[in-house]
Formats: structure tokens, C-alpha cells, sequence
């Protein structure tokens, strides 16, 4: 216990150590995060009317955050999947970053829920009158919450074995890591079910949205994952090989081919059909009339993911710096399509046949931002921490030693 | 090959020792540790502005869930309730707990062969259930509708005639329809919307944390979010109120449309009912037969809006007819013109 707690305020102590880039991005990362938290609370003092949102489209720029961020949350499983199921070795040491990852989205997607509530400090009525299982947001809560305790568990677990120098008890994480698999997809299917069971807004009211979730979810994370390993990489003497990031591009490829696939079925399902229920398809792909706020939005992504898609099958892209190219181009493509593209069209007509069209405010995107640093200020810690652990650079019998040689973990 | 990002600045090779605190390095820390500090204060500076408004006592905080209260704890409830308007708004109010009867099942019917699109039962709820007037919440939209359809989006909601009826059109009045299957209730994470035994779907205003996925479950965009603090002066206040429906509300909750569940318990009827200028609306109990409502839905043709999406509404629309279709002149001669007259056998084939 009391090696735990020591444990903790090493890797607390540790979380501000670095060097000058270190320094500057964790600076940048907390005054933004700062200013998020400055916005939100203007938002707590006014109320919800400090966003873009109205009656007709009341669901915005946070719903579609915290839906791509459920989404982000999966690139960890698709690292599982390969090293626990197929055995993969070279992504084998990176898992964890994967996993550390996953916490870190959850976070960042359970901030976005909060912050998107009106009146957040009833938090403690979910505990009190829990409309399990009819209500899908329910569903919503323990799969996440359940999931980014496992995850927590799961690094937790392996971090401080390494830093105890002990070996891991399987018992101890391999059943762990299973359920985690199933658990991921499980966040994203119940997510997609809280609006696909919706039957007012045919948008949603279609069965494909669950595995069109998957599939960019499948293509986005491990994208986001190929960039962050790069950086962990260039700032650490952590060896991540080539072969695992080429591992990981095949899978964003394959993940992205099936997505874009689905994407094409529901346009062609809605437009050919063209029955009543084409209108938001239509208001997020031409503009209903005068009304085009997302046209623009959708094709950067359908774009941008096209041309990423096309750079991922040709072989230049077995050289990092398309890849990163390709990478960064999706994960903004996926963020259009999955995030506003979802949520806000659904809206556009009103089940009533209104058109009112959302534009989020400077102070929802500051929340949003906001969140966003924080997240990713998390994740840095996290990563922080946890290399020079991996390495014995900081263990249970010696203080942080930064030019310790690394050892190898016990096996 | 490459950096590492935890050499301290002051590890150097020759140094084996782990970097120590030094008195350089603490008043770093201090100093980075105070500016951070000060940075978060400032942050939540916003904070400062937050009047009282009545809303986060601890008593409401601690309040029960509705359905779990006693007597005595809605005695208590609706006490606090009672001080808090007066305070705010200097009017003491008539509230109470105003329960369903039994044998009670109500339903409304509209007639759409008489609206004229007068909005007059619009601001009637605005008045009678204390909605918010800046920004304003209605319950009721009313839909200018094109002859030939019923799609409401091929409707006009911003309508501004100087007068109505317009002539090429007819108006369809849209609240929230109580309905016998409401999504609205089945998304509701925390139970804070729920529906009544006399089919009245109400809300908790004390119990809703304001996620607003009931509001994107209600196919007939029913329900209406407090986005500020809602603005009421004291003189448009109607203190004949009740805890489950027009009391006020405060921001950041959901409200809607409760069939003046207030009035309509006690034997009166709806504000909107009553506005209404040419009588198009009815409303009672379904269950009794003799009820006006429960003749009009044996007797005319009523449908209800959006019935594939299986909310089962209990609101329902109907043109009146003159007649029956079978006494109506016009229909006698038209169905004598293609050799059918009522009561005799349909035509065979008209091939
Ligand atoms: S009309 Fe909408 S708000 Fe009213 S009961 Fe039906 S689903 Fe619920
Ligand atoms: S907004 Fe309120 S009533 Fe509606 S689903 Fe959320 S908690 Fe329930």
C-alpha cells in the first residue's frame, strides 16, 4: 500500500519533469484547457444558451465530440485484437499507449456529455433513479464508465508491475483484456443505438449506423495512434519499429475501405429511395434551398477522406511521411463525418419540418477546445510517466534516474 | 539518436545522482505552482456572476425523485416552492400537488376544419403555464399548411399574414400529443419524464438534469429546453400552478406541454381549449362514453400525426364533414355518376 502510494506521487512528481518542449507543450495544453474552463463556466452561469443550440437542433458540437471521442476510444482494441488474439509482435510493446489512449478518450467523451447537460450538479440522480435498461444513455453510462475502468486497471496494472520489477500475473490483466475487446465494441454499438433507436429522426433510424461507427472508429484511432507513436518515438529512445506503424496502416486502411463503403450504401439508399425521409440527407449533402450550413463541412471530409483512402492503398504511403500525411487528413475527415455530419443533420429539418440551422459559438468551441487540451494533457502525462517506467528508469528501489540504461522488463 | 524528454536540466553525465531538489528548482516549482494557481482562479472568475437564483438549495438539492416523495416530503417540496415565487417573483402562489383521477384517460381532439390559424391558444399556454417570455417558450406551433398534404414539412411555421385563414391553406396546431407509447419517456435516463395514469406525460422539473435526449426522441418536437433562466415578470405570473406542470422552472430543465394538467384535474378545461375563437378544440375523457371527445372519435374521421412512427397519440385531428359521406349531396351525385348510390352493393369492376 504504502509502495503504491509512493508509486503514485513519484509518477505525479515525475508529470513535471521534462524538457523545454516538454515545458512549452504542456504550458500551451493547460492555458488552453484553461480557457475551456473559463468558457464553461460562463456556460454554468447562463446556461446552455450560450452555445449555438436551440429547441430545433439541440444537440450540438459537444454530442458530435464526445460521439467521434467514443469513437478515438477504440484504436486501443484494434492494438488488442493483433498482439492478444494474432499474436502480432511488433506492435506487442505499443499496446499500452493504445490502452492509455482509450483512457484518455473516455475521459475527454464522459466531459462532453457533462458539459453538454443543463443542469450537470444533478449528476448523483443517475445513481438514484437509473431508467435501466430501457433508456440507451444508461446503457451509454456503464458501458463507458466500465471501460475506462478496465482500461485503468489494465495500465495501471502493467505500469506498476514494471515499476515493482515484478512480472505481470496473467490472471491478474489476461481476462481483463479480453473483456476489454468485447467492451470496446460494445461503447461504440450502444452509442450508435442511442440514435439509431430514435424512430422521430429517420437520419438516425437506420441500422447501418452502428457498423459505420465501428468502421471509422477502426480507422481513426489507430490513425491518431500512428502519429502520437511517431512523436513518442522522436522524444524517447522507446523503439517503436517501422513494421508496427505499416502494421497499424493496414488496418486504418481496411477499416476506412469498409467505412467509405457504407457511407456510399446509406447515400445511395437515401437518394435513390428519395422518399420523405431524404430531407436531412439532403440538408447535410446539397443544402435545403437557402440552407447549405454543412455542405461545405461534408465534402472537405468526403474529400479529405477520399484522398487519404487513395494514398493509403498506393505504396507510397509505406513511407511515413505520406502516411502522416494520409493519418492527419482522415482523422479531420472522420471528425467531420462522424461528429456535426451525425449529430447535426438529424436535427435539419425539425421532426415538424422547421429549418433552423446551427452554428456552434465561440464560447461552445472554447469548451470544446478546452476539453480537447485537457485530454490530450491527460495522455501526455500518462505517456510521460509511463516510458520511463517501462524502462526501470523510475522503480520501486531507485528514484527517477534519467540516464539509467533501460532494462528489460521481466518476462 | 534521439532526445529524451525527461533529462531535467540539471542532469548532466557527470552527475549520477538523480536531479535533488535544489533551492533553484523549488522556487521554480513555487513560482510555476502559484501562477498556475492564479491562472485557475481566473479561469473560473465567471463564477463571480452567479446570482442566487433560488436554485441550488440544498433542499432541492436532497428533494426526492417524485415518485418517491411522501406526503410529507411534497409538503416540504411544494413550501419551498411557494417561498421561492413569492421571493422571486412577489406573487404567493396557489400550488399544489394535483393528482390523476381514476377512471381518467384524457384525450384532445382538433379540429383542423375550423382552425384559422389565429394563434390566440399559443400565447393562452404562454400566459396560463408561465413559460418563459425572453427567450419566449411555446408549446403550441401552429403549421400553415398547402391544400393536398399533410407533411408538415411542406408547411409554413413563420407564417405573417396581417389576417387568417389564408384561403389556400388550413392550419395545423401542433403540441405535444401525450402519447400512449412516448419515446420521449422510454430515453429519459434518470426517469425525470414520465406518463400518468390519465395518460398525461409529465416531468419532474426538480429531477431533470437537462441531457435534452427526450427532446430528440419526440417525433412531433413536443418539448422545449430552458437554454437561459427563464424570464418572467411578477405580473405575468399565474399562481394557480401545481408541481407537475406550470410552476415555474428554472434554466437548463426540459418543459412541455401537460394538457393544463392543473386545471384539467380539477374539472376545468385547457387554457388553449378556451382561447380558441371558432371552437375547434375538444378535450375530455375518452373513458366516458358520453364525453364529447369519445363521440368524436366513433364518429368522425380522426387520424393521428405520424402513425408509423407508433407513439400512439392521444391527439387527434379531423375534418369536419357536412354530412356523412353517404347524405352529402355532392358524394350522392358522384357516386350516382359512376352507377354506385349509398346503400347499394360497390360497383363490381369499373374497368
Ligand atoms: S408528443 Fe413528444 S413529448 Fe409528447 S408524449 Fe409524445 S413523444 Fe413525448
Ligand atoms: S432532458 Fe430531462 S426529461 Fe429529458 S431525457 Fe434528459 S433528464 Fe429526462
Amino acid at each position: 500500500m504504502i509502495q503504491y502510494l509512493t508509486f503514485l506521487t513519484r509518477c505525479f512528481r515525475l508529470s513535471f519533469v521534462g524538457d523545454w518542449r516538454y515545458y512549452l507543450w504542456m504550458l500551451f495544453l493547460s492555458i488552453v484547457a484553461l480557457l475551456g474552463l473559463n468558457a464553461y463556466c460562463k456556460q454554468f452561469v447562463h446556461g446552455l444558451a450560450t452555445t449555438g443550440m436551440t429547441d430545433q437542433v439541440s444537440w450540438g458540437l459537444y454530442i458530435a465530440n464526445f460521439t467521434y471521442l467514443v469513437g478515438m476510444a477504440a484504436a486501443a482494441v484494434m492494438l488488442v485484437i493483433p498482439v492478444y488474439i494474432y499474436r502480432n509482435r511488433d506492435l506487442h510493446n505499443l499496446v499500452i499507449f493504445g490502452e492509455l489512449f482509450a483512457v484518455a478518450a473516455i475521459i475527454m467523451a464522459l466531459l462532453f456529455v457533462t458539459v453538454d447537460l443543463g443542469r450537470p450538479e444533478r449528476f448523483h440522480h443517475l445513481m438514484l433513479r437509473f431508467n435501466f435498461p430501457i433508456s440507451m444513455l444508461t446503457w451509454d453510462v456503464i458501458v463507458l464508465n466500465g471501460y475506462l475502468l478496465l482500461n485503468l486497471h489494465i495500465c495501471g496494472y502493467l505500469i506498476y508491475c514494471a515499476y515493482c520489477r515484478r512480472k505481470p500475473g496473467k490472471f491478474f490483466y489476461y481476462p481483463f483484456v479480453f473483456i476489454a475487446i468485447a467492451w470496446a465494441i460494445s461503447i461504440h454499438t450502444v452509442t450508435a443505438f442511442l440514435y439509431s433507436g430514435l424512430g422521430g429522426r429517420p437520419f438516425w433510424n437506420s441500422a447501418v449506423i452502428a457498423p459505420r461507427f465501428l468502421a471509422s472508429a477502426f480507422a481513426a484511432g489507430p490513425a491518431f495512434l500512428i502519429l502520437t507513436l511517431q512523436v513518442i518515438r522522436s522524444t524517447t529512445d522507446y523503439t517503436i519499429s517501422d513494421r508496427a506503424l505499416l502494421t497499424l496502416r493496414n488496418i486504418v486502411t481496411i477499416a476506412m475501405t469498409i467505412n467509405m463503403f457504407l457511407l456510399g450504401c446509406e447515400v445511395f439508399t437515401e437518394f435513390y429511395t428519395d422518399s420523405a425521409h431524404v430531407a436531412s440527407a439532403k440538408y447535410l449533402f446539397t443544402g435545403l434551398g437557402p440552407h447549405r450550413g454543412l455542405v461545405p463541412w461534408i465534402w472537405t471530409a468526403i474529400g479529405l477522406n477520399t484522398v487519404a483512402l487513395l494514398l493509403l492503398y498506393l505504396p507510397v504511403s509505406r513511407g511515413l511521411q505520406f502516411l502522416n500525411f494520409a493519418c492527419v487528413m482522415l482523422i479531420i475527415g472522420v471528425w467531420i463525418e462522424k461528429g456535426m455530419g451525425l449529430i447535426v443533420p438529424a436535427f435539419i429539418p425539425t421532426p415538424l419540418g422547421e429549418i433552423v440551422e446551427y452554428i456552434p459559438t465561440l464560447n461552445e468551441s472554447l469548451v470544446s477546445l478546452g476539453i480537447w487540451a485537457f485530454g490530450l494533457l491527460v495522455y501526455t502525462i500518462l505517456v510521460r510517466v509511463t516510458v520511463p517506467v517501462l524502462f526501470g528508469r523510475l522503480s520501486f528501489d531507485r528514484e527517477y534516474d534519467p540516464n539509467a540504461l533501460p532494462e528489460p522488463l521481466p518476462h | 539518436m534521439s532526445v529524451r524528454i525527461w533529462d531535467g536540466p540539471s542532469a548532466t553525465l557527470d552527475d549520477p545522482q538523480p536531479p535533488r531538489m535544489t533551492r533553484r528548482s523549488f522556487l521554480r516549482g513555487t513560482t510555476a505552482a502559484a501562477g498556475g494557481l492564479a491562472a485557475l482562479v481566473a479561469a473560473l472568475n465567471p463564477l463571480r456572476e452567479f446570482t442566487q437564483q433560488d436554485e441550488f438549495t440544498l433542499d432541492q438539492f436532497l428533494q426526492k425523485h417524485y415518485k418517491e416523495m411522501t406526503p410529507e416530503d411534497m409538503e416540504k417540496a411544494l413550501a419551498r416552492i411557494r417561498a421561492e415565487v413569492e421571493k422571486r417573483y412577489g406573487v404567493r402562489p396557489h400550488l399544489r400537488d394535483v393528482k390523476p383521477r381514476a377512471g381518467v384517460e384524457f384525450v384532445y381532439a382538433l379540429n383542423l376544419s375550423r382552425c384559422i390559424g389565429c394563434r390566440k391558444c399559443v400565447y393562452a399556454c404562454v400566459a396560463e403555464n408561465n413559460q418563459s417570455r425572453s427567450p419566449q417558450i411555446q408549446y403550441i406551433r401552429v403549421i400553415e399548411m398547402p391544400r393536398g398534404t399533410l407533411d408538415t414539412e411542406k408547411g409554413n411555421h413563420h407564417y405573417t399574414h396581417p389576417k387568417v385563414p389564408d384561403i389556400n391553406h388550413f392550419y395545423m396546431p401542433v403540441q405535444c400529443h401525450q402519447c400512449a407509447n412516448p419515446p420521449c419517456v422510454k430515453v429519459c435516463p434518470v426517469e425525470a419524464t414520465w406518463q400518468e395514469p390519465d395518460g398525461i406525460t409529465v416531468i419532474d422539473y426538480d429531477w431533470c438534469i437537462g441531457c435534452r435526449y427526450c427532446e430528440a426522441a419526440c417525433p412531433y418536437w413536443a418539448r422545449r429546453f430552458n437554454f437561459a433562466q427563464p424570464d418572467l415578470a411578477g405580473d405575468a405570473i399565474n399562481p394557480d400552478m401545481s408541481y407537475l406542470s406550470n410552476r415555474p422552472r428554472p434554466k437548463g430543465v426540459m418543459e412541455k406541454c401537460h394538457f393544463c394538467l392543473h386545471r384539467t384535474r380539477e374539472g376545468r378545461l385547457p387554457a388553449c381549449l378556451e382561447a380558441c375563437p371558432t371552437g375547434a378544440r375538444k378535450f375530455g375523457n375518452v373513458l366516458d362514453p358520453n364525453s364529447e371527445v369519445a363521440q368524436i372519435l366513433k364518429t368522425k374521421r380522426v387520424f393521428v400525426l405520424k402513425e408509423e412512427v407508433g407513439t400512439l397519440p392521444r391527439f387527434f385531428y379531423y375534418f369536419d364533414e357536412r354530412y356523412p359521406n353517404s347524405l352529402d349531396p355532392e358524394a350522392v351525385k358522384i357516386g350516382q355518376a359512376i352507377g354506385c348510390f349509398p346503400g347499394s352493393p360497390a360497383p363490381e369492376a369499373l374497368a
